[in-house]
């Protein structure tokens, strides 16, 4: 690798300060930095050693836990396409080229347009571009129904990063989830691509769905057969020969957003991000808890059919898994200190089912559950630092 | 009141290089004062020229601020050059040492008078002697003002940085001065002396067997052994509290001060790390010059030299002067290299390198038993804050050390206060910046924080 250091070295003066690129720097030193650690030592004074970590490795562990996600995605979104016109017993590599050729143009462009707003800001703020874009492109395509169209994704890239970050000062200052920020523009400006029965299943032009066939989520479903007075777990069942069945919508082969349908790739994915320490266990847990908890008291109140279901049909259902596991746990958006992260967690369980049942006009609650805790993470944090001065002022007066 | 503390978080950083229990004498030709080695000093002056002689416990240097407290020579010989830096800041007072040591006659008790003396004539021998710059103070880690009377003294009597000496070791057959160390430091406080004793092993006698003080035992991996981590749980600093801190060799420095009635700077130093050949240690004095000690002892050429532990200590040159509160220098490789990501750098695995986390590719949990050899790289890239709730894991004080650090950067005096300023000094918070994802200086932080604060 002495050659590409030779190269690199040689054009580091001209992007250094006096150097004819020097606004570029902060380009260069992302790309320099990530096909050599750099050689800089400890300083004289403080740590003369420091730990193996950093935080391009921290990041690129997160990605790795999104993986199965994506793969099962790729492999889900040819799946659906198939089933739905009537050939679900296609071979697993057609499915599976048939998903990369929709999901691959989602996870480039996420990539490319946010990277390019990441890229210039860091040009014109001066400062070094942060790898937590890693994750965040990855996450913003995982959330996307896999017909979305390309400008849409570009366009929510964009206005994510910007609002959702940037504006609050760069990486370490947002206040929101800059991937859930990203699904809600899209939400709210074009709901007709991200909502509904159309938009899970990718369908060419002139296709039409095999007899009895849906593209309707569960959650669609069972909002739906609330209204209706019936009873949602055995209406579903009739549904699409059995897809709705409580093992199959954990394994995750049913119509959703690209990564968000397969629990059981989640807990995969969680199991890496708490193996790991890279994601908060205490967090993931409590939005599970949250979630079963207040899924059982609608289960008592039991005042319609939706509230009726059984509370564990909540856990595989819709992007509650995706968002507990990948969105609740970032650390800059989520409660910081360690009690906080529990009543945190918890509170967006609450908040989903809450949202899921008594809102019929959003039938996906973990978006904007996760995004009102983002908001409250602070104010949790304040009690239980408030606590911590109290005692230490406590000891004082004594 | 004893207490036992058992403390859970920390972690232990298992270097390479341990020291082998065997001393040799090893006296260098020159010593050093370096007024950078005391917090809180201001303003250093000189009080002899190059040319002068010395004895040990001769007055050199003393701070224009706080004028009673004398700095004094650790052997006998001549002054031998005066180095300034920058702006004529006083940087070093070197001392050429005679072959044998003579010194200078302070006063002389027995252990039965020591109790019977008063405040004033204890606290003059000790800041004319040249011992009293071994106590220090909490809050703020400097050293004490003699006209203050603090409410306790803790001594830890064991260190847990990263191949420290093995204080029973090194102090082994000092009961005696302890004991009278202990005696004198008593007269000085409000309320008791506490000698804290290492609750993860069998302690030596010097320590457990010692009278008029309050023993607790502490247990747990670093820090446990960091005395400010102690006092936070045995007897805590609240706004407007004073706290004496005293390292076990300042104990008995003082001890033989008052028996023997001479300024004793000999101690024994431990010199490890990987790249020392033969890792043991050395008997000198305060502020040895360290040439002797590496001469034909190092593995390799390409090193760094700490005075002081991995965590703490700082970058010497070869032949420069060991700190005067340090009992051991530490030798580890320079890590000034540039690590391609796929073959040794952030997407590589490595089990060499030694990592608090367990993210993808770090493998060093899976031997605890590991000896590493660490090198003196950054192992990354500064970046912004992101990562939260690894400080808490190695910080077994209730604190919240990202709160803390977050109101020192935003200099929010207030919060800084309410979060607990004043019980924490650099060392404390040395593993936070050990295991920092974003590779911040958190010990410059907090030492700006408490800067702040004393302003």
């Amino acid at each position: 690798m002495k050659f590409l250091e030779d190269i690199l070295h040689k054009q580091r003066p001209m992007f250094e300060k006096g150097g004819k690129l020097e606004k570029f720097y902060y380009l260069f030193e992302a790309g320099e930095t990530f096909l050599f650690t750099p050689p800089t030592v400890n300083k004289n004074t403080g740590v003369q050693v420091r730990d193996a970590i950093d935080l391009k490795r921290m990041m690129i562990t997160v990605v790795i836990a999104m993986v199965p996600c994506l793969l099962f995605g790729i492999w889900n979104a040819g799946h659906m396409h198939f089933l739905a016109i009537g050939q679900g017993e296609a071979s697993l590599v057609d499915k599976l080229l048939l998903g990369l050729q929709l999901v691959l143009p989602v996870v480039i462009v996420a990539y490319a347009a946010g990277g390019l707003v990441e890229a210039i800001f860091a040009i014109a703020r001066k400062h070094p571009i942060n790898e937590g874009f890693l994750v965040t492109g990855m996450l913003i395509p995982l959330v996307m129904p896999v017909t979305i169209p390309l400008w849409q994704v570009a366009l929510a890239s964009i206005f994510a990063v910007i609002i959702a970050k940037e504006v609050f000062g760069g990486t370490g200052m947002n206040i929101l989830n800059v991937a859930m920020t990203a699904r809600a523009f899209l939400y709210f400006a074009y709901p007709a691509e991200i909502s509904g029965d159309k938009v899970w299943i990718y369908m060419n032009e002139g296709e039409k769905l095999a007899d009895g066939f849906t593209g309707a989520t569960f959650l669609g479903i069972a909002a739906s057969a609330s209204t209706d007075g019936t009873n949602v777990v055995q209406t579903a069942s009739t549904w699409n020969g059995g897809m709705y069945d409580f093992m199959n919508m954990f394994i995750g082969a049913i119509p959703g957003s690209i990564g968000e349908t397969s629990t059981l790739m989640c807990i995969i994915g969680a199991a890496i991000l708490i193996f790991t320490g890279v994601g908060s266990w205490k967090i993931i847990a409590s939005v599970f808890g949250g979630a079963y908890l207040t899924a059982f008291l609608f289960n008592l109140i039991g005042l319609n059919e939706f509230m009726l279901m059984p509370a564990h049909y909540h856990l595989v259902i819709g992007g509650l898994a995706f968002g507990a596991v990948f969105m609740a746990t970032d650390p800059v958006s989520a409660a910081q200190t360690e009690r906080g992260k529990w009543i945190y967690g918890f509170l967006i369980g609450f908040f989903t089912i809450i949202i899921r049942i008594t809102n019929p006009a959003y039938p996906e609650g973990i978006m904007l559950a996760v995004l009102l805790m983002n908001v409250f993470a602070p104010l949790i944090d304040f009690t239980i630092v408030q606590g911590n001065k109290k005692r230490r002022l406590q000891r004082a007066t004594v | 009141m004893t207490k036992n503390l058992k403390l859970k978080k920390g972690f232990t950083i298992n270097l390479a290089g341990k020291a082998e229990l065997k001393t040799t004498e090893k006296p260098s030709r020159t010593y050093a004062i370096k007024p950078t080695d005391f917090m809180g000093m201001v303003r250093p002056k000189p009080m002899l020229k190059e040319g002068d002689s010395v004895k040990a416990g001769t007055p050199i240097l003393y701070d224009k601020k706080s004028d009673s407290i004398m700095f004094t020579s650790p052997v006998s010989g001549e002054i031998a050059e005066i180095v300034r830096g920058e702006k004529r800041a006083l940087l070093e007072v070197r001392i050429l040492a005679d072959s044998n040591i003579e010194y200078e006659t302070f006063d002389k008790y027995t252990l039965s008078d020591l109790s019977s003396l008063s405040r004033e004539s204890i606290v003059e021998q000790m800041t004319k002697s040249g011992v009293w710059p071994n106590i220090i103070q909490r809050p703020f880690g400097v050293i004490a003002d003699p006209s203050e009377t603090p409410k306790s003294i803790f001594i830890s009597t064991f260190d847990t940085h990263p191949l420290a000496p093995d204080y029973d070791y090194i102090f082994k057959n000092e009961d005696k001065y302890f004991q009278a160390g202990v005696a004198v430091l008593k007269k000085l406080a409000k309320g008791a002396v506490n000698v804290n004793l290492n609750g993860n092993a069998e302690v030596s006698q010097v320590f457990s067997h010692v009278k008029n003080a309050n023993i607790n035992t502490v247990s747990g991996i670093h820090p446990a052994g960091c005395v400010g981590v102690q006092i936070h749980h045995i007897d805590p600093i609240g706004k407007g509290d004073l706290v004496w801190t005293v390292n076990p060799f300042g104990v008995i420095q003082i001890g033989k001060l008052f028996l023997e009635g001479i300024y004793d700077a000999s101690k024994t130093i431990a010199v490890v790390g990987s790249e020392v050949k033969n890792p043991q240690y050395y008997k000198t004095y305060i502020g040895a010059n360290v040439e002797p000690l590496l001469k034909n002892n190092l593995n390799s050429e390409h090193i760094r030299v700490i005075s002081g532990n991995v965590l703490t200590g700082k970058k010497i040159s070869k032949n420069s002067y060991l700190g005067y509160y340090d009992h051991q220098i530490t030798v580890i490789p320079e890590g000034d290299r540039p690590r391609f990501f796929l073959s040794d750098g952030w997407l590589a695995p490595t089990a060499s390198r030694l990592s608090f986390h367990k993210a993808l590719g770090l493998l060093s949990f899976l031997n605890p038993k590991k000896e590493f050899k660490l090198d003196s790289s950054m192992n990354g890239e500064e970046r912004a804050f992101v990562v939260t709730g690894a400080f808490e894991k190695v910080v077994p004080m209730d604190i919240l050390p990202t709160y803390l650090i977050k109101a020192i950067m935003a200099g929010d005096y207030d919060e800084m206060e309410a979060l607990g300023i004043y019980e924490v000094i650099e060392e404390y918070l040395a593993l936070c910046e050990f295991i920092d994802v974003s590779k911040h200086d958190i010990q410059s932080l907090v030492r700006e924080g408490i800067d702040l604060i004393r302003e």
